[in-house]
Parts: structure tokens; C-alpha cells; sequence
């Protein structure tokens, strides 16, 4: 089975700053892969590449077997590729239910959307659903930029998914939330993109989370990936222990 | 505030303006004209507004539909006023094409003083031209409608409800599209670029088809001007102008599609009462008046006010 | 042959005004991110105040000598008078505006000073060509050139030189990057931030006087120069980019000179030269050639 992501020598520099080298993977649908790294290890450079935001210096990225490299976002996203944000991303002045709503419009209403009213029966209906598939129905008419921090998080992904995507990216989806909210947000965000069928990749420092959720696990080290695997033996890999997760780190240690 | 009311309202108010154009003193019937007519270049400026760009050169496109009505007055005797706004909005709708790449790349402070580069670079043309009569421009004559020719004293009134059906017209083109996905950008735009791009639409695209529309309505209410005064010169282009339109956009607030027109009826009122009795003070007191707008009703202002949420 | 060399010091000497006039504007913008457009009333009052001032001094006979300094005197008094008036009694309330809302306020200033110009000095023009005809001319390549012209290249280096050396070399220039660079971590660092930006802008006003006293001598100071003149300063700090010293030198010669050549050779495109040749900058420097650097935002 072709692999919807197949990522081929990737490097990314900076000036003197290599902030990737020789990054390759090849990822299948329906998998959930976690990404792990101390901070500048790469991760969010390679979500930046695969998403469009910043071009990589040479390699290649196919999505589907379509070569992707370098594209904007703007295409990627219109291919099936779509992104959440390490710091949420939303329409800070204007309701929750409206940049779901906005967002729809954005993908249901073509290049030239100038004519059809945005908030019609169809988009409005559309838009409740979504909010409840996320769990954040409450919140619709708080301003995004009054809600707490898990709930941003999840409406910047409920944006993220009004394309349909068949591949998304999550920049650190539980950073900033607090312990309680972690699992319960990444229990509904996963359990609402498999229903959709979308293959997920998420970057994570939270080994718990990754533990958890991820059926096969990433670790970046320096700008280059030190082990691709299922989560158990990613943790249990000397060299992972040694630069990114601690030594003295044990799964399941703390509640 | 229901929006289809307000349609309905100036529905109401265009018909009766049009009508009461036959029975009131010219003078009232000029302002009539004059100000619905620039407060088409202002309703245009607030399809900008509301997207954080402040245009300060749509004197640019004013000028074009101006010189577009008068230029084929000048050359091909054209005198009918439909084919007149339509030359203006086509030549302005192109300049505003043209330029709109360059300018839909730029925010803020560039934009503002690029759009006013632009239309000091037509002005500095319309000057040098000696065949357009330089700095003193030139007169056309009075407008005719599809063959009709209306007498000396209803030419006016007849201009005023045809710019009333204009208008009409635009207003309720642009509040289509204001509650459009389109016109929900602005505010996402102006929230949050990045978004709008990962949400795979075009900002530089969306930005440059408000541009156009800008562009448009500038050409449209610079034509319709020509014909009620019957003299274009290069003063139309100057970025003074410009910031005339810019002051009646603050005056006007961006609330609803009505509210230029309101503005600028207010506006053009008092700059009549004041070049007839304090002519040397009538910048000190818009001056004065912007200021006092700006710091303590910002009503008007409150889309422009807010202070752009930083990601971090 | 003469052509060229009467391009190459025309050029330089429009630079040379160009620069003078656009400096305090670029300087303001870059520290304080204000664009003050009533920097045309500072070039204004400069002008009509050693206009005014250049008359009197010489109905009384003085020393001739004397006359350059009642015209610096004039900007400098002109700068801090309406610097301070300007930045104390308004601009200090607004600085957590958005940018362009300060630009409006700014724009209302220079309405209401322009008339202020004509309530005080009326509408007729001012002459007070003293200054510039004492100095005579001197010969290039056998063009006669006005020495008061050459001199106003010589100011528009002191000038430029003296600000790089103070922005560069001192404690206090050091302070006016880290603010140009972050204003809040600046506050942090203990840098009086709110009376370095009474002095930026008071330097900045002195500077616009200064580009209107010493246009003075040379041309009939009648109302309207103000306006004029701030989109040209305008057009510098673009193509220079906002907030560079080194860029408003380079953006003034570069129009400086494609200025002149115009004048020579082109008479026809003389009046925007200048945004031509700042709609080509831009074409490949979008934000000026020296313009502030994008950061990376996500």
C-alpha cells in the first residue's frame, strides 16, 4: 500500500543553523504517529516543511504519490494536508462558532465567494455539528479570544478539519492545558478524526500522551530522526533515554 | 442591526431624494448629487477599512472616473451619463487591477503611504499635461440619459436621482457582499493572516479583489462628480483629497453600508457652511474635529481601534 | 558632457535637501513607530519663521554673518516649541494606538497647523533671499553653481554624519536601537523610554524645521509647502526603509539623481520621479533597502 506521506531526505538550514538533516519517513493511512524531541529539535521545522511554511533546503515530500515540496499552504491544504498550531491560531474578535463558521465558508465556497450568504441554514447546521463532535458547543458565543487555552486548542483543530483533510498535523495539541484537560482533549480530537478516517501525526512532550495515543512513535534529536518505532520501544531506546525523554524516566511513574 | 432594513431604508430614502430633487433649490440639489457621489469613493474606502487598510490614495481612481468622463467628452463628444459611469468604473476597475498587485502585498503604514504614492504620480501626469489643461483642468457639459436631454434647470435634479439609482445600486452589491464568505474575511484577514492562508485561501487575492471594488466605486462616484460640476481637473487626484474621503470614512464609521452616504451629506453640508464663512479656518476646524472623533468617538473607529492580537 | 555634471551636482544637491527634510521623519518612525505626517508643518513653520525672521534681521542692518543664524535659530526654535507641544501635550497619550490610528491623529495635526500657518503669516509669500545671494557662486566644468546650494550638501552630510556617529558610537544611540529593536524589553532594561521619545521627536521636529529654514533663501515661501513636501519625505522613507539613517541617505540620492537627470532630460516626468523610482525599489526590496527584518511568526 502506497504511504500517504513519504517524506525523502529532507534538510533545512538556517543560515549556520541546520535545523534538519536527512529527514525520511514514510507514513501509512490510519496511522497516528507521535513526535518527540527536546525543543529546537526539529519537530515544529518539520510540521513548517510538510505544511508549506517554510521550504526545505533540499529532499522531497509526496502526499498521495503528488510531490508537494515546497508548495505554499495554501495548496497543501486544498491537496488534503492541514495543520493545527503550537499557539492556537483563531479569529481572536469574533465568536467561536464563527471561525468554524468562517472556516467552512473558506472551503465549501470557492475561489470567488462574493455572492452566497456565509451564514446560511446549510453552513450554520454544518458548523453545530462540528462544534459537537469537539465537545465545545458551550463555548459557541464566547469570542475566541476569551476562551481558555484548551478550548482554543480545540476549535484552532476543529478549523483544521473543515476541509476534510486525510492527513493532519497537531503542533503540540495539549501544550498549555492543564493535566486534568490533557487526555480528555486528545480522547475527543482522536476519536473525532477517526471517525473521519484521517491519518494523524502529532508532535508531543508528553510521554503519557504519546504513550497513550500513538500507534507508532518519532524521536528528533538535533535536526535528524533518532528512532522510528512503536511507543514502547521508542521509550525504551538508550539514545532516546539519553537526549530526549530523561534516564530516569519510567512509564506510567506519575498519575 | 438588520441589514435588509437598512436596504429597505435607503430604498426609501434614494426614491425620495430622487423625487425631492424636482422641488428643492439647486444648491441642495448639488450638495445632494456631490455628496452621494463621494460618499461612493468612501463606501468603497470602508470595504478597505474594515480589512485594516486605510487607503490614503483613492483620490487615484476619483480622478480616473473623472478624467475618463471628461476625456471622452473631449475627444468623442460622449455626453450620455450611463456610458460615462461605466468608462469611469471600467478605467478605475483596471488601474485598480494593475495596481492591486503590487499594493495587496502591503499592510498597515506601507499601504497607506503607497495608495497615496499612486495617486500622486497621477496627479504629477495630469499637471504636466498641457493637452488637459495642466494645473486648470477642463470643462464638459451637461450629461444626457440613453437619448433623453433634460433642460437647464432639471439637468440636476435628474442627475440627482440617477446617482441616487447608482447609489442604490452599489449599496446593496457590497452588502451582498459583505455578508458573504468574502466580506467575513475581512475580519478574519485582519485577525489573523496566517489562518486565512491555512484555511487555503488566498489573503493576497482577497485583499486584491477589495482592492478592485474600491477601485470601482471610486471611478464610479469621480464620474458623477464630473458631470454635476462640469469641470475635472488635477486637484481631484491630489492626496488632500484623499484624505477628505479619509475623514468622512472616520466621521461615517464602518456600522453599515448607509453610513457613508449619511457621512458624507454631513460633511459636504458643513464644508459649504464654512468655505462661505471661516474659508481660512476650514482645515484647523477638521483638524480639530478628527481629533476630537478619534479620542473620544471611536464608534466609527471601532474596527481600526482594536489593537491587533499579537501571536506569540 | 556639461549635461552630466550639471545632472551629477543637481543631484546632489536635491539629495542633499531630499535628505535633510525625510531624516527626522525616518528617524521618528523607526524609534517611536509613529509616522507623523505633520512633519510637513515642522518643514513649513522652519520655513515661514527664517523667512520671517532672515527679513526683519536685515531691515536693521546687522552683520551679515548673522543672518545663518537666525535661520538656524528659527528651526531650532520651531523643533522644540512645536516638538514638545506636539509630543507632550498629544502624541504621549496614544502610543498604544494602532499605528495608522496615529497616523490619522498626526494627519489632524497638520490640518490644523497649516491654517495656524496662515492665521499668522497670511497668504502672501514670504521672500528672504539674503542668506542665499551673500554667498555668490562658484564655477564647475564652467556651470555657474550657487555656493549656498554646495553648502546645503556639506549640512546634509554634517548631519548625516553627526546622526550615524551618535546612533552608532554613543550610550544613548545604543538605547535608541534596543528600542527600535523592543520597546517593552527596552522599558525593562531601565531605558527611560517615554523621555527618549520626547527627545527623538523633539530632534526630529528641529531636523524638519531645519529642511524648511534653509529652503527659505531659495524659494518664495507661500502656503501649501508643507503639504507638498511630506509626501515627498514620504517616498524616501519607503524606499529607504522605515527607520534607516543609511537608506534615507541612499533612498535620497538615488532620487536625488534620477530627480536631475529628469529635470535635464525628461521634463515631462519631473514631478514623480520620485515614486517611480520607489515603485522599483519596492519591486525588489518590499520593505525598502534597508527596511526591518520579518520575523518568523509561527
Amino acid at each position: 500500500m502506497e504511504p500517504i506521506l513519504d517524506v525523502q531526505g529532507l534538510d533545512k538550514s538556517f543560515g549556520s543553523v541546520v535545523a534538519a538533516a536527512d529527514i525520511s519517513v514514510a507514513v501509512a493511512r490510519d496511522e497516528i504517529v507521535g513526535i518527540i524531541g527536546a525543543n529546537g529539535a526539529g519537530k515544529t521545522t518539520f510540521v513548517n516543511m510538510v505544511t508549506g511554511y517554510i521550504k526545505p533546503s533540499r529532499g522531497a515530500i509526496r502526499f498521495g504519490g503528488r510531490d508537494i515540496t515546497g508548495l505554499p499552504p495554501r495548496s497543501i491544504i486544498n491537496a488534503g494536508i492541514s495543520r493545527s498550531f503550537q499557539v492556537p491560531q483563531l479569529f481572536a474578535t469574533v465568536t467561536a462558532f464563527d471561525n468554524v463558521l468562517i472556516a467552512l465558508g473558506i472551503a465549501q465556497d470557492g475561489r470567488f465567494p462574493v455572492w452566497r450568504p456565509l451564514r446560511r441554514a446549510d453552513l450554520v447546521e454544518l458548523t453545530t455539528q462540528i462544534l459537537e463532535r469537539f465537545g465545545i458547543a458551550g463555548h459557541r458565543h464566547q469570542l475566541a479570544g476569551k476562551v481558555s487555552q484548551g478550548v482554543r486548542k480545540l476549535i484552532d483543530i476543529a478549523m483544521a478539519t473543515v476541509h476534510r483533510p486525510q492527513l493532519l498535523l497537531l503542533d503540540e495539541p495539549t501544550s498549555g492545558v492543564s493535566v486534568e484537560e490533557k487526555f480528555a482533549i486528545m480522547d475527543v480530537v482522536v476519536a473525532a478524526l477517526r471517525e473521519q478516517k484521517v491519518t494523524i501525526l502529532f508532535v508531543e512532550h508528553d510521554m503519557e500522551i504519546v504513550a497513550r495515543f500513538a500507534t507508532r512513535l518519532l524521536a528528533f534529536y538535533e535536526g535528524t530522526i533518532v528512532a522510528d518505532d512503536v511507543p514502547q520501544r521508542v521509550i525504551a531506546d538508550p539514545q532516546v533515554r539519553r537526549y530526549i525523554i530523561g534516564e530516569r524516566y519510567r512509564h506510567g511513574a506519575h498519575a | 442591526m438588520s441589514s435588509d432594513r437598512t436596504i429597505a431604508g435607503l430604498c426609501v430614502v434614494a426614491v425620495a431624494l430622487a423625487v425631492a430633487g424636482f422641488f428643492v433649490p439647486a444648491w441642495m440639489v448639488f450638495i445632494g448629487v456631490i455628496s452621494l457621489a463621494k460618499g461612493l469613493v468612501v463606501l468603497g474606502l470602508m470595504v478597505l477599512w474594515r480589512t485594516g487598510l486605510v487607503s490614503f490614495g483613492q483620490s487615484l481612481y476619483y480622478a480616473l472616473g473623472a478624467y475618463a468622463v471628461g476625456l471622452a467628452h473631449l475627444y468623442w463628444g460622449l455626453t450620455d451619463a450611463f456610458v460615462g459611469v461605466l468608462l469611469g468604473v471600467a478605467v478605475a476597475g483596471f488601474g485598480s487591477f494593475v495596481i492591486g498587485f503590487l499594493l495587496a502585498r502591503y499592510r498597515d503604514l506601507f499601504f497607506a503611504m503607497l495608495s497615496l504614492a499612486f495617486a500622486m504620480i497621477l496627479y504629477g501626469v495630469l499637471v504636466k499635461s498641457e493637452a488637459l489643461g495642466s494645473t486648470d483642468g477642463f470643462v464638459i457639459s451637461v450629461p444626457t440619459f440613453a437619448g433623453y436631454a433634460p433642460g437647464a434647470d432639471t439637468a440636476q435634479a435628474v442627475l440627482l436621482a440617477f446617482t441616487a439609482a447608482v447609489v442604490l445600486a452599489s449599496a446593496y452589491l457590497i452588502d451582498r457582499y459583505q455578508k458573504s464568505t468574502a466580506g467575513h474575511l475581512t475580519t478574519a484577514i485582519r485577525d489573523n493572516e496566517i489562518r486565512v492562508e491555512y484555511l487555503g485561501f488566498s489573503v493576497r487575492q482577497a485583499i486584491h479583489v477589495k482592492y478592485v471594488l474600491a477601485g470601482i466605486l471610486g471611478g464610479a462616484g469621480g464620474a458623477l462628480v464630473a458631470m454635476a460640476v462640469g469641470h475635472i481637473d488635477p486637484d481631484m487626484a491630489y492626496w488632500t483629497t484623499a484624505g477628505e474621503f479619509v475623514f468622512v470614512a472616520i466621521l461615517s464609521g464602518t456600522a453599515s453600508v448607509a453610513a457613508p452616504f449619511f457621512g458624507s451629506i454631513i460633511f459636504e453640508v458643513l464644508r459649504s457652511y464654512a468655505m462661505q464663512y471661516a474659508a481660512h479656518v476650514w482645515h484647523m476646524v477638521l483638524g480639530v474635529a478628527l481629533l476630537l472623533i478619534i479620542m473620544f468617538l471611536p464608534d466609527g473607529l471601532w474596527s481600526l481601534f482594536r489593537k491587533r492580537a499579537r501571536a506569540h | 558632457m556639461l549635461t552630466f555634471v550639471a545632472i551629477g551636482v543637481d543631484g546632489l544637491v536635491y539629495a542633499s535637501w531630499l535628505f535633510l527634510v525625510a531624516v527626522g521623519l525616518t528617524l521618528v518612525l523607526g524609534v517611536m513607530r509613529v509616522l507623523n505626517v505633520a512633519h510637513g508643518s515642522f518643514y513649513s513653520f522652519g520655513a515661514y519663521a527664517a523667512a520671517w525672521g532672515v527679513g526683519i534681521y536685515f531691515t536693521h542692518g546687522w552683520p551679515d554673518a548673522g543672518g545663518y543664524f537666525v535661520v538656524a535659530g528659527a528651526a531650532i526654535v520651531v523643533g522644540v516649541v512645536l516638538g514638545l507641544l506636539i509630543e507632550r501635550g498629544l502624541l504621549r497619550w496614544l502610543y498604544d494606538r494602532d499605528e495608522v490610528v496615529i497616523v490619522l491623529v498626526t494627519y489632524a495635526v497638520l490640518l490644523i497647523l497649516e491654517d495656524s500657518v496662515l492665521l499668522i503669516w497670511g497668504t502672501d509669500p514670504y521672500f528672504a533671499y539674503q542668506p542665499s545671494a551673500l554667498l555668490g557662486n562658484t564655477d564647475i566644468a564652467g556651470l555657474p553653481f550657487p555656493n549656498y546650494n554646495l553648502m546645503l550638501i556639506a549640512l546634509a552630510v554634517l548631519t548625516g554624519g553627526i546622526l550615524w556617529w551618535v546612533l552608532n558610537h554613543t550610550h544613548r544611540g545604543k538605547f535608541l536601537q534596543a528600542v527600535i529593536h523592543d520597546r517593552e524589553m527596552s522599558v525593562f532594561l531601565g531605558i527611560n523610554v517615554a523621555r527618549l521619545f520626547t527627545i527623538t521627536f523633539v530632534i526630529g521636529a528641529i531636523l524638519g524645521a531645519l529642511g524648511g529654514a534653509v529652503t527659505a533663501p531659495v524659494i518664495s515661501v507661500s502656503p501649501g509647502i508643507g503639504v507638498e513636501v511630506i509626501v515627498l519625505a514620504f517616498a524616501v522613507v519607503v524606499i529607504g526603509g522605515m527607520g534607516s539613517i543609511a537608506g534615507a541617505i541612499i533612498g535620497s540620492l538615488l532620487v536625488g539623481l534620477a530627480h536631475a537627470a529628469a529635470v535635464h532630460l525628461l521634463p515631462s516626468v519631473e514631478l514623480f520621479v520620485i515614486y517611480g523610482v520607489m515603485t522599483l525599489v519596492l519591486a525588489f526590496r518590499p520593505r525598502g533597502l534597508f527596511g526591518p527584518a520579518q520575523l518568523r511568526r509561527i
